[in-house]
């Protein structure tokens, strides 16, 4: 029998192929299992690896326990109606008062100010990379918004000061050294890049057959452009909008440095106007002790900001994937 | 145009000369937009520099900040921004990596991934300056790290993460399939094949990310103020654990002065930090040539 | 163009080319090509893949113009008109010769808003209610989707997106209708479908239809025009190109030993 098999063998080796390694459960290094060491060694790297996804979880938490945290100390202390409806916010002040409604208005002020300049502009300079523009044009165009994009917002700041604000007083010369107008244009120029890169990703995702069934159809570019194309990339445009919104309240260095800290609650452009994120940056710069009220509202108006523009987002996702059309 | 005359003629009313006219109307409007934003670029660019070049000096980089103007510098802030950066890079750069692999290649196709993957696009778009609440209360206090520099760090670790995740994932996916199963089929397990084929791939894409979101980290102003990082710190920071400032945060502390010549200052103060970012942009292009090439 | 018998008095042929070339770059595509198409009747053009039959096509509409480096040299006229003469309007040419494209290609809109697509930019003065349901029947889909015209296009099935293509072109109320390869993408019940609308539609249409199925063109088309790298090899009525060609490449490609 042994004889036998180391024939079997010897010939299998003539035969120039490499023997095949006798298998079965006395030749455990043979088996097709995989050896232990190595499946620990998979299991652990997998493990580690995992690690990362943790910290991205934690964090979603951490931020929305922290905020709800301190908040609810906060709530025991000023009422919820209150803060959602009072029309004056001086919780550093004597007499106290808790209402977010001046910090909201000056958020939203700003914000629509922002989108009435970026919501066209970034469309339309869509519209121009995606369908007019040649290629050679595009490759000088969009590096150049994405610089655009780049730019701290600090910079940004500094610009509406020093340059924008000079000029409005001289068309307007009511206008205050510190006003929600200013920061509104120049958060308005930082957020164009976020309105014409989505939109015009959107466009270009249209399929050519479109296009040329209009042109068979005897449209003009234009008409093409306008009354197809645009129709049907509708939810990725619109998602960017709401995107770019959202970035508009939640920017904070441009209004810190602006629009002022003094909260307003009014709908007059030229005035001083303090936004939630810029008193957020005020009321942390100063002297606040933990604990205190004082301290507690960062958290509060936080909290506001974050649903907010949580919404925001949620929103523009929602509209990107419900409404995203279907070409085929 | 009498030669096409035929059925239907009168039924339409196309106005061609018309809808061409508004087309070529449209067309100088849409190309004016576009021009808007690079205008605007440009006229802040030259503002920056008219303002800021004329202070600019060795001086200016290696004195610390003062109450006056004329002898004021970014030393701290420049440090400091150094500092919080290089922590920053050790901390995010294996956890972003790693977090991309382990999305792209490991992770089961299920809901739980599904989750987190919105959950780390939700968490790209929330404001900066909740990260920085989020630090305060976390790092600052209750880790009781005080008001240092690794708790800058961290805070802008949490802060670009979803982005560095993001472009990780892009450079990985872009990684066409065929390699991996190349390397499969020959017996490798799942690590060897990410750490031999796919990262180095992957490697260029995964750098400029990375470089990207680390630049715009060393712009973030907001959620470092929240830490506590104010600009009167007249030293360069020994340790991790000291308190310091930021180039972003010393140019805000220096506009908000209502002196003239601070705004000037300020200026001075913006160029060095587009002059950082500027250099990061370039890094970024090279090593993603240098492994370009490689590869 | 060969013609086999004139009963009636010859007519002016709707679309005629002259020597008519097109390159792309320096790629001559349509190698000098001369054929007459003449009124209410069904052309087809057949020909191996990259043989320039839709370029061909494509030259009638002036959807050529889209595509930037092609150049067009000789004539193609519409009614005595040479359509790449410098006055000549593009959008004028494309309200009289229509087109159906390989593959449905609807509006991500409803049904009623594809069809009034066309005549609302093209100034329509009339009733829109009463032109879409006129397209919709001569398209043969008017029953089919008389109670859900603000559906979505996209609802509808393959072959039924196709007839609401036709639909489409007709609402302009084009003289000429171009069809490049309308059925490849479709099942044979729907291909049978259409092909039945295209004997319809040529009492009142020019119709003239690439395509690469060549017992299709035997059905459906009157005239032949069998194209072959850019060149016009041979064209005549239908029932004599398959039965008895002339050319020895045409007998070869339609016997089937090459394309």
């Amino acid at each position: 029998m042994a004889d036998r098999d180391r024939k079997g063998r010897e010939d299998a080796a003539d035969a120039g192929g490499a023997a095949l390694p006798a298998s079965g459960p006395d030749h455990p290094q043979h088996s097709l299992r995989a050896p232990r060491r190595r499946q620990v060694q998979e299991s652990l790297i997998g493990g580690v690896l995992f690690l990362g996804s943790a910290v991205s979880v934690l964090t979603t938490i951490g931020i929305v326990g922290v905020l709800i945290y301190e908040s609810v100390a906060f709530f025991r202390a000023v009422s919820p109606f209150e803060f959602l409806t009072g029309t004056r916010w001086a919780p550093l002040f004597v007499p106290q008062s808790f209402g977010v409604l001046p910090l909201l208005t000056g958020s939203l002020l700003v914000a629509a100010g922002a989108a009435i300049v970026a919501l066209p502009i970034g469309l339309a300079s869509a519209i121009y990379l995606s369908e007019y523009a040649k290629p050679r044009v595009r490759n000088v165009i969009k590096p150049a918004l994405e610089v655009l994009a780049g730019i701290r917002t600090v910079v940004y700041g500094f610009f509406a000061l020093t340059f924008v604000t000079p000029i409005l007083q001289g068309i307007w010369p009511e206008t205050q050294i510190f006003n929600a107008l200013s920061a509104s244009l120049v958060v308005g120029v930082m957020i164009i890049p976020v309105v014409a890169s989505l939109s015009e990703d959107s466009m270009n995702a249209v399929p050519t057959a479109l296009r040329e069934a209009a042109y068979a159809l005897g449209a003009t570019k234009l008409e093409v452009a306008i009354r197809t194309v645009l129709p049907a990339a509708l939810s990725g445009i619109v998602a960017s909008f709401i995107l770019a919104i959202s970035r508009a309240i939640g920017e904070t260095m441009i209004v810190a440095i602006a629009a002022g800290a003094t909260p307003n609650l009014t709908l007059n452009p030229f005035e001083s106007v303090q936004t939630m994120t810029a008193y957020i940056v005020q009321v942390s710069m100063g002297e606040v002790s933990f604990g205190t009220v004082e301290y507690q509202t960062i958290f509060a108006v936080g909290l506001t900001l974050f649903a907010l523009t949580l919404l925001m987002n949620i929103a523009s996702i929602f509209v990107l994937r419900r409404f995203r059309e279907v070409y085929e | 145009m009498n030669g096409l005359a035929g059925r239907g003629q009168e039924r339409f009313a196309p106005r061609s000369k018309l809808r061409y006219g508004k087309g070529r109307a449209a067309r100088a409007l849409f190309l004016l937009a576009t021009f808007v934003g690079i205008l605007t670029l440009v006229v802040l660019l030259v503002d920056v520099l008219t303002q800021g070049v004329p202070h600019l000096s060795w001086n200016f980089v290696n004195s610390f900040s003062s109450r006056f103007a004329e002898r004021a510098g970014i030393k701290a802030a420049l440090f400091g921004s150094l500092w919080v950066l290089v922590l920053t890079a050790v901390i995010s750069f294996p956890l972003g990596v790693a977090t991309a692999i382990w999305l792209e290649e490991y992770a089961p196709r299920s809901w739980v991934t599904k989750t987190i993957q919105m959950n780390i696009a939700n968490l790209a778009a929330v404001p900066s300056i909740v990260y920085g609440i989020l630090g305060l209360a976390v790092f600052v206090r209750w880790f009781e790290m005080g008001q240092s520099v690794i708790a800058g760090a961290l805070t802008l670790t949490l802060l670009i993460l979803p982005v560095m995740i993001i472009a990780g994932q892009e450079a990985i996916r872009s990684v066409p399939n065929s390699i991996r199963l190349a390397s499969y089929a020959l017996g490798a397990t799942r690590w060897q094949t990410v750490r031999r084929q796919v990262l180095p791939m992957a490697m260029p894409g995964i750098l400029t990310g990375t470089i990207l979101a680390l630049s715009r980290a060393v712009g973030e102003t907001a959620p470092l103020i929240m830490i506590g990082a104010v600009a009167y710190v007249p030293f360069v920071p020994d340790g991790p654990f000291d308190q310091f400032t930021v180039l972003p945060i010393q140019i805000f502390t220096w506009i908000s002065r209502p002196q003239p010549e601070f705004h000037d200052i300020a200026a001075a103060g913006i160029i060095v930090l587009l002059v950082v970012l500027l250099s990061f942009n370039l890094i970024a292009i090279l090593l993603r040539n240098r492994f370009a090439k490689r590869s | 163009m060969t013609a086999t018998q004139t009963i009636a008095a010859p007519v002016a042929p709707v679309v005629e080319t002259r020597d008519l070339s097109v390159f792309y770059g320096d790629v001559e595509a349509v190698k000098s090509v001369s054929i007459a198409i003449d009124a209410n009747k069904v052309v087809a053009f057949i020909g191996p893949s990259g043989c320039g039959k839709s370029t061909l096509l494509r030259c009638f509409n002036r959807m050529n113009d889209l595509v930037p480096g092609a150049r067009v040299e000789g004539a193609v006229s519409f009614r005595g008109t040479n359509l790449y003469a410098p006055d000549v309007d593009p959008i004028e040419v494309r309200r009289r010769i229509g087109m159906v494209f390989q593959k449905p290609n609807p509006f991500p809109k409803s049904i009623y808003e594809n069809v009034a697509f066309g005549p609302r930019i093209n100034g329509y003065r009339g009733d829109m209610d009463e032109l879409v349901e006129r397209s919709l029947r001569q398209a043969a889909l008017w029953d089919e989707v008389s109670d859900r015209l603000n559906l979505s296009a996209l609802s509808l099935s393959g072959g039924q997106q196709q007839r609401l293509c036709i639909a489409r072109a007709l609402s302009i109320e084009p003289e000429v209708l171009l069809m490049d390869e309308p059925t490849s993408a479709l099942d044979p019940i729907a291909t049978q479908k259409i092909e039945d609308l295209i004997y319809e539609l040529k009492q009142d249409y020019t119709i003239v239809i690439v395509t690469h199925n060549m017992q299709q063109a035997a059905r459906v088309s009157d005239e032949t025009a069998f194209l072959y790298m850019g060149n016009l090899i041979e064209s005549g009525a239908t029932d004599q190109i398959f039965t008895n060609p002339a050319e020895e490449r045409t007998e070869a490609y339609i016997t089937g030993r090459f394309g």
